[in-house]
């Protein structure tokens, strides 16, 4: 989707943090921030609810679980049992090591697809960068311009005070 | 931003020198950006040349068959299979660092996290090359994996060997999904330093990454998911690898001990590579500000409590074949210590029980020469255990007229160069294309016991 976003850089992530707490007291809805690593206390200030992954992983395991003890259970005692050594069909203690090795593998592969999925990760040709520095240096406070409610002076004085090194209009793909 | 530096008296700080945001990231990724250097060349030019002798070696074997190594009927299991276990041992320091040091809340992982999962996803391969060349026929792997066939048959899951497969597999696939998963970042942060080719290269595998919150938001709990999922997993592993031989009948090796017993020394013998490695890479790729001296400390520190424990487990053993009263598992312990391999078993305790103790003195774990050298002993040491078990169990084992001895061809001596081969080939790939450290992680945590006053 394409957006069009005021972004405030920061080379400081601190100076970061304290423009943030200051758009909080306003009440100004910040649209996201871009950071070269996870910059902790955002969560609150951008008011993001906790990410549902891991009931995700919870299903995709338990589903794993379940798929890899009845496909055993069909192979060795209904489909075609044989009899190895007299140990019994249907073992479930002799299932177990292969039943956890599938919970983890579903658990694993089906939530980081459902993670690539929610962030829209996937692989891409052409990646023009927001602004390159941001994955080496640089934090960037992104503000949505779609529905005009943001004041883009009074903002752009507001990134200059805390000390932003830059402010800028920009359409970016996302 | 500059101002009077504080450091912490309590923490040592994790980045032993002052580095901005921007060096972390020139540290790192300049050397992708630079042709190779000649000792580089000469490194990878030489493992290549060992590789492609394994792979000629491996070649002829599988042509010719297992007539070409050394087993008999009484030791079926020799060079294979300890060589397989001690590839999947290794593996398991990467993951451990990675995922269970993660859950432990440990920032000091940050700069020795990349190149030990590395190291793990190339060990793990190198071990995956044995059960395949092992088989009669290596040109039918494929019929271990349960697949509707016009054979009509099913595996037998009760079987271990058929739990390593689906163990090894989905370690394999899970660790290499949460190296790239960490990599994402990294990646993207080379992209944004390119252009032309490059550009394009790395844009497809850091797949659009922005440096959003809301995706750092999810990836950071992506992240806790897969080390809590990967934590119970390597320890199920080397279980796995384990009940290959708990679960046969001969003495020796059938015993409960062998769970905790080999995912232990998978740590000890993993950790003692990892050492290995990063001495030598944080030397020759100046990263001795990252990977300090404190790392290799704790690491020395795990190396030696890992260590007793095994050697905790080797007594276990032997008091209890002699508080069974067996006298056939009484007289596998007393043939291994007095027995024809008697060498194997002193040279097993020596490199594992005794030369790690000297890591108790601080002065000798800060010397990085002496660690060294210890790291090499206990490779070599955890070697020798897996030869131990599984040959001097197998050579002598219930009925006497049976006892028959077992010395590796060239054929095995070969391969196993061969997979060292295969290991340094791809490290050393590793650390040429790709960042050897995790650039944003460590980004996070370098300012940790280091105040900036404003």
């Amino acid at each position: 989707m394409k957006k069009k976003l005021l972004l405030g850089v920061f080379e400081d992530e601190h100076k970061m943090i304290h423009t943030l707490e200051i758009l909080f007291a306003k009440g100004v809805d910040v649209f996201d921030c871009y950071t070269p690593f996870p910059v902790h206390g955002l969560d609150d200030l951008l008011k993001i609810k906790r990410t549902r992954l891991p009931i995700v992983t919870f299903v995709a395991g338990f589903t794993g679980l379940a798929v890899a003890l009845a496909f055993q259970y069909w192979v060795s005692v209904v489909n075609w049992p044989i009899n190895v050594g007299g140990k019994p069909f249907n073992s479930l203690a002799a299932f177990i090591p292969v039943a956890f090795e599938i919970t983890v593998l579903f658990g694993a592969f089906i939530t980081i697809f459902a993670f690539f999925l929610r962030s829209s990760l996937f692989p891409k040709l052409d990646t023009e960068s927001i602004f390159n520095e941001i994955t080496e240096n640089h934090f960037v406070i992104a503000l949505d311009l779609k529905d005009g409610t943001i004041d883009v002076d009074a903002m752009t004085k507001l990134f200059a005070l805390q000390g932003a090194i830059k402010t800028e209009t920009k359409g970016v793909v996302l | 931003m500059s101002g009077k530096e504080v450091v912490s008296i309590l923490r040592n700080p994790l980045v032993t020198e002052e580095r901005t945001y921007k060096q972390v990231s020139d540290d790192v990724i300049t050397t992708l950006e630079t042709p190779p250097s000649k000792m580089w060349w000469i490194s990878f030019i030489t493992a290549l040349c060992v590789l492609i002798m394994g792979i000629g070696v491996v070649t002829y074997q599988v042509r010719t068959g297992i007539g070409t190594w050394g087993l008999n009927k009484t030791i079926g299991w020799s060079w294979d299979i300890t060589n397989f276990v001690f590839w999947v041992g290794i593996g398991h320091a990467g993951t451990l660092i990675s995922a269970i040091l993660l859950l432990f809340r440990q920032k000091w992982r940050t700069s020795i996290n990349r190149a030990a999962e590395a190291m793990t996803i190339f060990a793990v391969m190198c071990a995956g090359v044995y059960p395949v060349i092992h088989m009669g026929r290596p040109w039918l792997a494929y019929w271990v994996f349960p697949y509707p066939n016009t054979r009509e048959i099913w595996l037998n899951f009760r079987s271990p060997l058929l739990w390593d497969v689906f163990a090894i597999s989905t370690y394999f696939s899970v660790s290499a999904i949460f190296w790239y998963i960490g990599l994402i970042p990294d990646l993207a942060n080379i992209r944004d330093r390119s252009t032309g080719l490059r550009r394009k290269i790395f844009s497809l595998v850091s797949l659009g990454w922005t440096g959003s919150h809301r995706t750092w938001h999810r990836y950071e709990v992506l992240c806790l998911i897969l080390a809590g999922l990967a934590t119970p997993l390597v320890v199920s592993v080397h279980t796995i690898v384990s009940m290959d031989f708990a679960t046969a009948v001969i003495p020796g090796w059938h015993a409960t001990i062998f769970p905790p017993y080999f995912v232990a020394g998978a740590v000890f013998s993993g950790f003692a590579m990892v050492l290995t490695l990063l001495i030598i890479t944080r030397k020759v790729m100046n990263f001795e500000n990252y990977i300090t001296i404190n790392h290799i400390e704790a690491i020395c520190k795990i190396l030696l409590t890992t260590g007793m424990l095994v050697g905790l487990a080797y007594s276990t053993e032997f008091f209890i074949a002699w508080y069974s009263g067996n006298e056939y598992e009484r007289f596998v312990f007393i043939n291994r210590a007095i027995g024809p391999y008697a060498w194997a078993y002193w040279i097993m305790v020596t490199c594992n029980v005794i030369i790690p103790q000297i890591l108790w003195s601080k002065k000798i774990r800060q010397n990085l020469v002496i660690v060294f050298i210890v790291s090499i002993f206990v490779n070599i040491g955890m070697w020798f255990e897996r030869f131990v078990i599984i040959t001097t169990s197998l050579h002598r084992d219930f009925l006497p007229s049976s006892w028959a001895m077992f010395s590796p061809t060239w054929v095995e001596v070969a391969t196993f160069v061969g997979s060292f081969g295969l290991f340094f080939t791809l490290f050393f790939l590793f650390i040429r294309f790709l960042p050897a450290i995790a650039i944003s992680e460590v980004k996070s945590v370098m300012n940790f016991a280091r105040k900036k006053n404003h």
